[in-house]
C-alpha cells in the first residue's frame, strides 16, 4: 500500500465510456463484505437455525460472554499472541538491524530463511515442528506453540523493520558515532526510535496471524491448551453452534480495529517523515 | 548502512560481539524451529514408518511410491487443479477491481477502497469459512433467498464448487493487492500517447497496460498460487469427503485415526516442492518478460 502520488496527469484523458468497472468493484466489495453482514445478521436474530429474520435479540452476546470455553481458549490465544509476538518484536528487530548493518559470508541465505515461513504451507510447518518435538523428545505446551509461532511473527516484524530501515537516512547514525557515540549507543538512541512504527505495524500483523492461526497451533498444543481457532474449529466440526456468530462479530470488530490501527501508525510516521 | 571498521583499542568486548548478539539468537531460533525440522521431514519421507524410532527398513523410496498410487496421486491432482481454478477466479475477478481502484478512482479514496477491500482478510479465517456454510448449506441463505424467489435451490455444499467458492473468497484480497501496487506504477504517459495516437481503448489494454502490468500477475498468481495449494480450512470444512485434497490428507496422516508419519512426510516433502516449483516457474517468467521489456 504505496501512499506517496505524485505527478498524475489528469484520468479524464484515458478513459471517457461508462466504468463497468466501477459497478464491478463495488459487486466485489459485495462479495467481500457478503459473509460478514451474515454472521452480524445471524449473531442478532432471535432464532439461530432459521435462515429468516426472526426478531432482534441480544441473547447470542450474553451467551458469549458467558461461555467458560470460549473465554478460556481465548485466554490460551492471548497468551500465546502476546508471548510470541514479544519475542519475535526483539529477535526481529536486532535481526533486521543486524541484516541491514553487517555484511558476512552466508547473508543472503539468512535473510532469505527469515522470510520461508510466508513461502511454505502452513501445514508443512506444522507438520515438520511436532515431528521435530516429537524427536527431541519436548513435551508439548503452550511453550510449544509459542515457539513455534515466534517463527512466522519473526518473518512480519524482519519484514515491516527492513523496509524502514532501508528508507532511513544512514548517515544519521554515522554523525552520533562521529560524536561519541557507541555502536549500541547510536542504536538505542538515534535508530531504534525511527523503528518504533515500523516495529509496532510489524507487530499488530504478527499479532493477528498468531490470533488466526488453526494448524500450527493444533499441531503443536499440549494437552488442556485449546487456542481460539481449536475451539472455533471444533465447534464448527461438531455442529453449528449459535455462539459462533456473536463470536465472529466481536473478533471481527477486534481484528479490524488492530489493523486500522497499524495503518494509522504508519500513515502517521509517513506524514512525520514527509514533514522534516 | 556500515558500522565503521575502524578497530581502536577502547572498543570493548561486548562491540565485537554485537554481529552475533543482533544475529545469532533469530538465526538460532530459525535454524532449530524451521530449517532443521523441514530438513527432518525430507529425511523422514525416505524412511518408512509410523513414527520416528521403529523404522523397520533402511531408506527407500517406499514412501514415494505410496503417494503414486491412484487414489491418492487423484488427491493431489485434484489439489492442483482447485488451485489453479483458485488462482484464475482470483485473477479474473480482481483484476478489474485493482484497475479501477489503482487508476480511475478519485486519488484520495484509493489507499480507503484498497484497505477496505483487504480488511477481510484480517478478520477469523475460520470464521469467514463458518459464514460460507452459513450461506451455502441446503437451508443457509443463498437458498432460502432462492425459494422466496421461487427459483430451483442448489445444493453445491460439501462439494467442490463451495471450496472453490471458499478458497477464491479467501485469497482474492491478495490478488487485489498485488494487482493494486503494480497498476498503480504504471506509466500512464504511455496510456495517453496510445490513446492520442488513436489506439481503440481495447488495444492500448491488451498492448500497453497489460505488458507493463505483467510482473504484477506473475506476482499475485504466484502468491494466490502458493496460498491455494496449502489451503486446509476450506478444503475441509466446505468440502465434502468427495473432495479429499493434500493439505487435507496430509493433516489426517499426522492426526488422523490412522497416522502414517512417513507417508505424511513424503506428501508434505511434496508441497514443499510444489510450491518451490511454482515459485521457480513465474519467477524466470516475470525474468523474462522484465528483460524484454
Amino acid at each position: 500500500m504505496v501512499i506517496s502520488k505524485a505527478n498524475l496527469s489528469p484520468r479524464s484523458n484515458i478513459i471517457t465510456k461508462p466504468l463497468w468497472q466501477a459497478w464491478w468493484t463495488l459487486l466485489m466489495f459485495g462479495f467481500m463484505y457478503l459473509p460478514i453482514a451474515v454472521l452480524a445478521f445471524y449473531s442478532f436474530n432471535e432464532s439461530a437455525i432459521s435462515a429468516q429474520w426472526t426478531g432482534f435479540s441480544f441473547k447470542w452476546y450474553s451467551r458469549f460472554f458467558n461461555d467458560e470455553r470460549i473465554l478460556q481458549s481465548l485466554s490460551d490465544s492471548l497468551k500465546v499472541a502476546l508471548g510470541s509476538v514479544t519475542i519475535a518484536a526483539f529477535l526481529g528487530t536486532l535481526m533486521a538491524v543486524g541484516l541491514a548493518r553487517y555484511r558476512f559470508w552466508g547473508r543472503d541465505v539468512y535473510q532469505n530463511a527469515v522470510y520461508l515461513p510466508l513461502i511454505i504451507p502452513d501445514i508443512s510447518i506444522a507438520v515438520a515442528t511436532l515431528v521435530f518435538l516429537a524427536a527431541m523428545t519436548v513435551p508439548l505446551s503452550l511453550g510449544t506453540i509459542i515457539t513455534s509461532h515466534v517463527v512466522f511473527c519473526l518473518a512480519y516484524v524482519a519484514l515491516a523493520v527492513s523496509t524502514r530501515i532501508n528508507s532511513l537516512d544512514s548517515h544519521l547514525e554515522e554523525a552520533a558515532q562521529d560524536l561519541g557515540a557507541t555502536p549500541f549507543e547510536s542504536f538505542r538512541l538515534v535508530l531504534l526510535p525511527q523503528l518504533y512504527p515500523a516495529i509496532i505495524s510489524g507487530c499488530l500483523l504478527a499479532f493477528v496471524c498468531s490470533m488466526d492461526d488453526f494448524l500450527i497451533a493444533s499441531f503443536t498444543a499440549g494437552g488442556g491448551i485449546n487456542t481460539l481457532p481449536m475451539e472455533i474449529y471444533s465447534r464448527i466440526r461438531t455442529n453449528l453452534t449459535p455462539d459462533l456468530n456473536a463470536l465472529s462479530v466481536v473478533l471481527i470488530v477486534a481484528s479490524g480495529l488492530v489493523v486500522l490501527l497499524a495503518e494509522f501508525i504508519r500513515r502517521q510516521s509517513q506524514a512525520k517523515r514527509s514533514r522534516v | 548502512m556500515a558500522s565503521s571498521p575502524v578497530s581502536n583499542s577502547s572498543q570493548s568486548w561486548f562491540q565485537r560481539l554485537e554481529p552475533f548478539l543482533m544475529l545469532v539468537p533469530a538465526g538460532l531460533w530459525l535454524f532449530l524451529l524451521l530449517i532443521l525440522p523441514t530438513l527432518l521431514i525430507f529425511q523422514l519421507s525416505l524412511v518408512p514408518g509410523i513414527r520416528p524410532g521403529d523404522l523397520v527398513n533402511p531408506s527407500s523410496l517406499e514412501n514415494y511410491f505410496k503417494i503414486f498410487e491412484p487414489s491418492v496421486l487423484w488427491v493431489i491432482l485434484r489439489s492442483i487443479g482447485l488451485s489453479l481454478l483458485t488462482t484464475l477466479f482470483c485473477l479474473i475477478l480482481g483484476f478489474p477491481v485493482a484497475y479501477w481502484i489503482a487508476l480511475l478512482a478519485p486519488e484520495r479514496w484509493q489507499n480507503l477502497l484498497l484497505l477496505g477491500f483487504v480488511l477481510p482478510l484480517w478478520t477469523s479465517s475460520l470464521l469467514r469459512t463458518y459464514a460460507w456454510i452459513s450461506i451455502l448449506r441446503p437451508t443457509g441463505v443463498l437458498n432460502t433467498i432462492l425459494t422466496t424467489l421461487h427459483l430451483p435451490t442448489l445444493d453445491v455444499m460439501n462439494q467442490l464448487p463451495a471450496v472453490l467458492i471458499g478458497m477464491t473468497y479467501s485469497l482474492l484480497p491478495y490478488m487485489v493487492l498485488i494487482l493494486y501496487s503494480s497498476l498503480e506504477k504504471l506509466d500512464r504517459r504511455l496510456l495517453e500517447a496510445a490513446a492520442d495516437l488513436g489506439a481503440p481503448p481495447k488495444d492500448v489494454f491488451m498492448n500497453v497496460t497489460v505488458p507493463q502490468a505483467l510482473p504484477g500477475i506473475a506476482a499475485g498468481v504466484l502468491l494466490v498460487l502458493i496460498n491455494a495449494i496449502g489451503d486446509f480450512i476450506n478444503p475441509e470444512l466446505l468440502g465434502g469427503p468427495s473432495s479429499m485434497t493434500a493439505a487435507r490428507l496430509l493433516y489426517r496422516k499426522f492426526l488422523g485415526a490412522s497416522p502414517d508419519w512417513g507417508m505424511g512426510s513424503a506428501l508434505s516433502a511434496l508441497l514443499i516442492m510444489l510450491v518451490t516449483l511454482a515459485i521457480v516457474c513465474l519467477v524466470k517468467y516475470g525474468d523474462k518478460n522484465a528483460r524484454s521489456i
